[in-house]
């Protein structure tokens, strides 16, 4: 997995590619923790990522948790695939999707 | 059938991936349950490298049925780890907010979701773990 960071003022935007599973969660739970201190608006951009498993929708929740105490967080171009997913588990209801 | 034995731990969770990803090549899977698949073995296979030998470590087996039924996918995962149903788990609260979440159980709950029929039984000293999927929709 690859992820692409920008930071614009207090607004962060990950883009990832590949796979967010059990392999790669751990990474990007690790780049975002030491990055969301002053960040207001965090977007993920899933235009890229192919595949989610519960490990990354894991790092999703956690991410949402953190962002309703000190902003807010949205989710991008999400493919069919992982929309599904979003919608079996009930994180349609939880997550921001635009 | 084809068969891989391999460590219960999740470094070879790529490895697992792609020996079903190969066994299923060589049938007529459509990419988006080629997609469900891997997630299914992703959650069913880390759960055995997390907890079935824990804290130790030990062997797990996965055997792909392909021929059996005709349209139809049967993984089976063996281990020799202590006894325990993942089906028998209460499925989680889905409606509840993001503070009231707990990730604890979704891997399981979508893998029940996304195939035709999951199975455990423990049997001769094994957890014996087999999900289906039909190929055509």
């Amino acid at each position: 997995m690859t992820i692409n960071k920008e930071k614009n003022g207090d607004e962060l935007t990950v883009a990832l590619e590949g796979r967010l599973d059990t392999t790669t969660a751990p990474q990007l739970e690790e780049e975002l923790s030491g990055l969301l201190d002053d960040v207001k608006k965090l977007v993920f951009d899933f235009a890229k990522l192919e595949y989610i498993s519960s490990a990354g929708l894991r790092v999703l929740l956690a991410g949402q948790k953190r962002m309703n105490k000190q902003g807010t967080m949205v989710v991008r171009n999400v493919a069919d695939e992982i929309k599904e997913i979003f919608e079996v588990t009930g994180f349609t209801e939880i997550l921001n999707i635009e | 059938m084809k068969r891989l034995e391999t460590g219960a731990v999740r470094d070879n969770l790529s490895k697992v991936l792609a020996f079903v990803d190969s066994t299923l090549e060589d049938v007529d899977c459509p990419l988006k349950t080629l997609y469900q698949i891997d997630i299914a073995v992703e959650e069913i296979f880390v759960n055995i490298a997390s907890y079935a030998y824990s804290p130790g470590t030990g062997k797990a087996v996965i055997e792909i049925e392909t021929e059996a039924e005709p349209g139809c996918v049967a993984i089976t995962f063996r281990d020799s780890g202590i006894p325990y149903d993942p089906l028998a788990k209460e499925d989680p609260d889905i409606t509840l907010c993001a503070e009231e979440r707990e990730i604890g159980g979704l891997g399981i709950f979508m893998v029940k979701k996304s195939m035709d029929d999951v199975k455990y039984e423990y049997s001769g000293g094994q957890n014996i773990l087999t999900i289906r999927k039909n190929l055509k929709g």
